[in-house]
């Protein structure tokens, strides 16, 4: 059965429609890149699969496990294993990285029946998950995300993911701001964490990232729409030709 | 000006009279003074600058009773708000009067002092300090508490001394058969060179009657001398609590001082700092945790008289439901106080569309060679912070306790008297962990 099946998306913020319909299917076990120009609606796409309130969804549905996933808050999305890597993760001082993941790990394991996690567990858990991203004991002391360098920030997120154990990972431009030892830090972490239950959606405006995530499939993200779909070959295209290929196919933008 | 004054004080008037005779007999001459002069002020009313956002008069909707001879609180009523002190001096207040069976004293060095005031009459610091920190010449609950108070901590630490345990002091009120009144007058003394670290906790056993708390405190920390306070304020729902608190700093002396309020229904804080001496410091920090129809007011006013001096104020407030908050902080630095380091902040947080935050800092500077700053903020929580903590699986509650415990923190921080700071962390968690109901 499929994860997540994307039917006739649309959505708006601030009034401007930005999703225009938009479909795709993920397989568990599945990584789909999404690549698009900038405002073509690909952090829009992330946000309303998160539940972020300020995106409005105008139409369409989105199917997650079969049930529908606009319906849930934002939490109990998470809880039953859709997780969003920020694009610009916040810094929250004053809540220690550890206390965090424990509240989340504990929540989220309730949701689901299952006994909460104790100090020991916890640590156990945690410890095992650090090595991923090489994060290190003084980092889950350190407040949220707060002073973090911009790769200390996204292999935050990646360890996150990590000890949440999601069954749907969407990735926000994971890769921006990156230089490429970060990058690879975070692409092998991501790496690790690819089984055959779990399926990513990997936004990126680049195909570098995806040298070291290699996807099953890539989508063309254009005004608000898919416009083309295919293996890693794609993204090859797209890093040759540049996005502007892409408007051709685009039929709105034929207009113009 | 005595026709203003509103009946009900007369009811004070009348337990002066009844008190009277027994007043220490050196103290009497003071007692009449302020008597006269409370008579003069009555109770301030809000076209008073100082009380423009705190209305005093629903104190007076009661009928109050002084304690009663006998002690009705057992040791079993006070186990909660005495837990994690094993180790520490414990001091234990009943509707101000001093109950020396609930208690302990220990842990102490050879020539501390921590008792009732009332036993010390005539130590030598009290006669030094005793109604010369706190003025009550403009100030009329100042007035009646030196009028009518008979009882109080007093600590006192010798030249050197230094403190290792902490000293307690537990004002618990019992208002379970009548409404009850209790002005305790404390006095704290820290000479050359000693350090001592003391907690304030305001109490009150269950009942639905009111209590009407009047404390004044009176500090002096001498050269090169170390304090830390922590007033915990965790009285009930319909409790009334006006605190007056006057320090003295010397040459080199260093205060801390931290008031948390979680309770009550009107509490207002005076808090007045004399940097007297050369190169002392002041940290003042207050947080304020507050719902249903809780008022809390803090007022400031560090008075950096000398030269070199450091003063740093951070006062924060999260409050929910109809509350209210007022704070004003007054810095005033004069003419010879060159050198001045002074900030000041106040930060709030409106859980509710009807909490309401008056924010008024002053600064007044006389000098030319300074560094100050103040600044108040009134907000919400961040929804950015809310969604990222709920989309890691954390319930809205759940964001909300862990966002504005993390705000709280900045000043729980601050306290390092832990037995104290542990019970308010737990204190200030369950409430905002109700608060997000």
């Amino acid at each position: 059965m499929e994860l997540l099946n994307i039917k006739n998306l649309q959505a708006k913020v601030e009034g401007k429609d930005i999703l225009k319909g938009l479909n795709l299917t993920v397989n568990p076990g599945e990584v789909h890149a999404i690549m698009g120009p900038n405002g073509s609606g690909k952090s829009t796409l992330a946000s309303v699969l998160a539940g972020r309130e300020e995106y409005e969804v105008t139409g369409g549905e989105v199917l997650y496990k079969g049930i529908d996933l606009l319906d849930l808050s934002p939490e109990d999305r998470a809880r039953k294993g859709v997780f969003l890597a920020f694009q610009y993760p916040v810094e929250i001082p004053g809540v220690t990285n550890a206390n965090f993941l424990k509240t989340a790990v504990n929540e989220v394991r309730k949701a689901n029946n299952l006994a909460p996690l104790d100090s020991k567990e916890f640590l156990i858990l945690m410890k095992d998950k650090m090595k991923l991203v090489e994060i290190d004991k003084a980092m889950t002391q350190r407040s949220v995300n707060e002073g973090f360098s911009g790769g200390e920030k996204k292999r935050n997120e990646i360890f996150q993911m990590a000890m949440l154990e999601p069954e749907l990972a969407v990735l926000d431009e994971t890769d921006s701001g990156l230089d490429i030892d970060a990058l690879r830090v975070v692409a092998n972490g991501v790496n690790a964490l690819r089984n055959k239950q779990r399926s990513f959606i990997v936004i990126t405006h680049y195909q570098r990232l995806l040298d070291y995530i290699v996807p099953d499939f890539v989508h063309v993200l254009y005004n608000g729409r898919i416009v083309k779909s295919g293996t890693k070959e794609l993204a090859f295209e797209l890093e040759e030709k540049g996005y502007d290929w892409i408007k051709e196919l685009s039929p709105e933008t034929a207009k113009i | 000006m005595k026709n203003n004054t509103p009946l009900p004080v007369a009811s004070f008037l009348n337990q002066f009279n009844d008190a009277e005779k027994s007043f220490t007999t050196s103290l009497l001459p003071m007692k009449k003074d302020a008597i006269a002069r409370f008579e003069e002020l009555g109770f301030p009313t809000t076209k008073n600058e100082d009380w423009k956002y705190t209305n005093v008069f629903p104190i007076l909707n009661n009928t109050y009773h002084t304690a009663a001879n006998e002690f009705n609180v057992k040791s079993t009523d006070i186990l909660k708000f005495i837990s994690g002190w094993e180790n520490d001096t414990v001091l234990v207040f009943e509707n101000g009067k001093y109950n020396a069976a609930l208690s302990k004293l220990q842990n102490l060095p050879s020539g501390v002092i921590a008792g009732d005031i009332k036993d010390f009459s005539d130590h030598p610091s009290v006669n030094l300090y005793l109604g010369k920190i706190a003025s009550y010449t403009n100030e009329s609950f100042v007035a009646l508490n030196t009028a009518l108070f008979n009882r109080g901590a007093f600590i006192y630490v010798p030249k050197n001394v230094q403190i290792n345990c902490n000293i307690h002091v537990l004002f618990l009120n019992d208002s379970r058969a009548n409404s009850t009144v209790c002005h305790p007058r404390n006095l704290y003394v820290a000479e050359k060179g000693s350090k001592v670290k003391i907690s304030e906790n305001y109490y009150s056993l269950d009942s639905v009657n009111p209590a009407f708390c009047n404390p004044v405190t009176e500090i002096n920390i001498e050269e090169n001398a170390s304090l830390e306070l922590c007033k915990n304020q965790s009285e009930n729902e319909n409790d009334f609590h006006i605190d007056y608190t006057a320090i003295h700093l010397q040459k080199n002396a260093n205060l801390n001082i931290n008031t948390i309020t979680t309770g009550g229904k009107i509490v207002r804080n005076n808090l007045r700092i004399v940097l007297q001496g050369r190169n002392a410091s002041a940290y003042l920090n207050g947080l304020y945790v507050v719902s249903g129809e809780c008022h809390v007011d803090n007022h400031s006013f560090v008075d950096h008289s000398s030269p070199d001096c450091y003063s740093n104020e951070l006062y924060k407030g999260i409050l929910d439901d109809h509350s209210h908050g007022v704070f004003n902080g007054r810095i005033y630095v004069r003419k010879d106080a060159q050198k001045t380091n002074a900030y000041q902040s106040n930060k709030n947080i409106l859980l509710s569309d009807d909490a309401t935050m008056y924010a008024k800092p002053q600064l007044e500077i006389y000098a030319d060679d300074v560094k100050c700053s103040h600044g108040a903020t009134t907000g919400q929580l961040d929804p950015e912070s809310m969604f990222y903590l709920r989309s890691r699986g954390i319930g809205e509650r759940e964001s909300r306790a862990l966002l504005t415990m993390a705000y709280a923190e900045e000043v729980l921080d601050k306290i390092t008297i832990l037995p104290v700071k542990e019970k308010l962390q737990e204190v200030v968690h369950s409430r905002l962990m109700k608060e997000s109901n």
